[in-house]
């Protein structure tokens, strides 16, 4: 009688919690179906669906010219990260080097690094050598901001290959980088994977830097167009709605095809 | 220290015979190099350009004049910048505490029994945590809004006195704004501790259900202390989170209605691009990132020595 009683109260409690972070996207959804420039709408199914929102904020609100942009520089930003990382990592976790300890420390120090103490001179030296407004902008600083827990990540994976392993390599004669490209990578895959979700998502996701390094329009990434746009038309909920949702839905379609890659990279990442 | 010490290593390998091994020692280094360079250019010469900026008096386009501490002194006593630096540490409550305190509860229900649909919970609670906290934002924009769907289900519920422009409202914007913040951080708090429940010996349980332990003291006596570690983390974490907070706050309110739930990160901006006082906000990121620095270092402490 106790433990059903228990069994129901969890449930319950479990349940409330699946529905405080589900209502609020149903509540989008809803909004983004009603008439375009609705003030109040109410939170019910509309009795015809304007799917047609979407398109408006695809095309006249400018959504998909902001996505394309927030690709490009996503598309750069991660092999430029893997690759630096990659390589950074590989000799942290099995080379010996001079001041290693040091290195790894002065690398360490980024992880707590908020970007609002760096964005302030990135602006202006970004203006100065006329960087601003161009995807770059934003490319150069994120690749930079990730190379911390990329080391960090990619070192703790080669740490745990087996030393046997990089020796009898070294044994037949195979370079540093011959043993990393032919028998290191492939046991690496899923490390690497893990690493790249990561990365796409931080870079597709990221705002301050954004917004400041990129003020031109025509440029700019989604989430800040989005910041742009809901100052502008803020009023017109249906509107804002579909551009949000447009907005996430890529990002939401990766995190359900790699869930476990994601929930394992961010907890593993924060653990180690 | 960083520039003898590889060399003092070099000069000995040499004497012990070994040339090829110090040699090689370098060599790892170019392996480091493009890291390095993205590292160094991108994130740390603007962290110490900030550092340094912050000594100067500068509007953002003519000539700088030296100003020695007095940016740091402004910090110290101007309201605006005291009120940002209070409202960043109150967001721990929302960022921290509360996600933290929910998550191990979930993660000790979910922990508790094999149940259908659990994975389908973990998948949606841990959600947030991947979007765009802009998109966050205006979702919560939208719900709190004076006729959002906040207000139309305490209106429907006969609760409509309590219907209020929540992120206008003096009392309630700062609440408002936190509690967006929980939404986004309980769900990997929770994934983090779960980790850390699934690593408990089960006998452990089982010793406390033979001392007639039901679920609540389990609970107490066996879970709480066996996540610590996770706990440490979770905190670390989502603090660096509450601390750095910028884009949430910057989406819903702005800071406002006046100054009730400015945050350093949304004043920093304001400084730079609305009134042109480039030092001080320099001067405000500069005693953020230390603010971080200190209260992850005595994380670490406090979490090592419980170990």
């Amino acid at each position: 009688m106790r433990s059903r009683t228990s069994r129901l109260l969890s449930a319950g409690f479990l349940l409330v919690a699946v529905l405080s972070v589900v209502l609020p996207f149903l509540a989008l959804v809803s909004a983004a179906l009603q008439p375009s420039g609705t003030l109040v709408p109410r939170l019910t199914w509309p009795d015809e669906p304007h799917w047609d929102n979407f398109l408006t904020a695809w095309s006249m609100a400018g959504f998909g010219s902001l996505l394309a942009s927030s690709a490009i520089i996503a598309v750069v930003v991660v092999p430029i990260s893997v690759i630096c990382s990659t390589l950074a990592g590989y000799a942290m976790g099995t080379m010996r080097m001079p001041a290693k300890g040091v290195l790894f420390a002065f690398f360490l120090a980024g992880l707590t690094l908020p970007y609002e103490a760096i964005v302030i001179p990135l602006y202006f030296s970004m203006r100065s050598t006329g960087l601003i407004d161009t995807y770059w902008a934003v490319i150069l600083p994120l690749v930079g901001a990730f190379m911390p827990f990329g080391i960090f990540w990619m070192r703790t994976h080669f740490e745990s290959v087996p030393t046997e392993l990089i020796e009898a390599a070294q044994l037949d004669g195979a370079g540093r980088f011959r043993t990393l490209m032919q028998i290191l990578i492939p046991g690496a895959k899923p490390a690497i994977i893990t690493y790249a979700l990561l990365t796409f998502m931080w870079a597709w996701n990221q705002f301050l830097l954004a917004l400041i390094l990129i003020r031109d329009p025509a440029r700019r990434t989604a989430p800040s167009g989005l910041g742009t746009f809901v100052q502008q038309y803020g009023e017109n909920i249906p509107l804002l709605a579909a551009g949000t949702i447009i907005v996430i839905v890529p990002i939401v379609v990766l995190y359900f095809i790699f869930q476990r890659k994601f929930v394992a990279g961010l907890v593993q990442g924060a653990l180690k | 220290m960083t520039t003898t010490s590889p060399r003092v290593r070099e000069e000995t390998g040499r004497k012990a015979g070994s040339p090829r091994r110090s040699r090689r020692g370098w060599s790892a280094l170019l392996y480091l190099l493009p890291a390095l360079v993205f590292y160094g250019t991108f994130t740390i010469a603007p962290w110490v350009q900030s550092i340094w900026l912050s000594f100067w008096e500068w509007d953002g386009i003519g000539a700088a004049t030296w100003a020695g501490i007095d940016n740091y002194v402004k910090v110290a006593t101007d309201e605006r910048l005291l009120v940002a630096l209070r409202n960043g540490l109150g967001f721990i409550v929302f960022y921290t505490v509360f996600p933290v305190v929910l998550g191990l509860i979930i993660a000790a229900v979910i922990a508790a029994r094999p149940r259908r649909g659990s994975g389908f919970v973990r998948t949606v609670l841990f959600l947030p945590q991947i979007l765009p906290l802009v998109a966050v934002g205006v979702v919560w924009r939208y719900l709190y809004a004076a006729d959002g769907p906040i207000n139309q289900v305490l209106t429907a519920v006969g609760l409509g006195d309590l219907a209020r422009a929540w992120l206008g409202d003096f009392t309630w914007a700062y609440p408002a704004v936190g509690v967006i913040g929980t939404w986004v951080t309980t769900g990997l708090c929770m994934m983090l501790l779960l980790s850390g429940i699934q690593k408990i010996d089960p006998s452990l349980y089982e010793a406390a259900r033979l001392d007639r332990c039901g679920p609540v003291r389990q609970f107490w006596h066996v879970t709480v202390p066996g996540v610590r570690a996770e706990v440490v983390v979770a905190v670390t974490v989502t603090l660096i989170a509450a601390l750095a907070s910028f884009d949430i706050v910057y989406v819903t309110t702005g800071g406002g209605p006046g100054y009730q739930t400015i945050v350093p990160g949304v004043l920093i901006y304001k400084l730079v691009f609305t009134s042109n006082e480039v030092g001080l906000a320099c001067a405000l990121a500069t005693v953020l990132s230390a603010i971080i620095l200190v209260f992850v270092a005595l994380i670490g402490r406090i979490g090592r020595r419980n170990a």
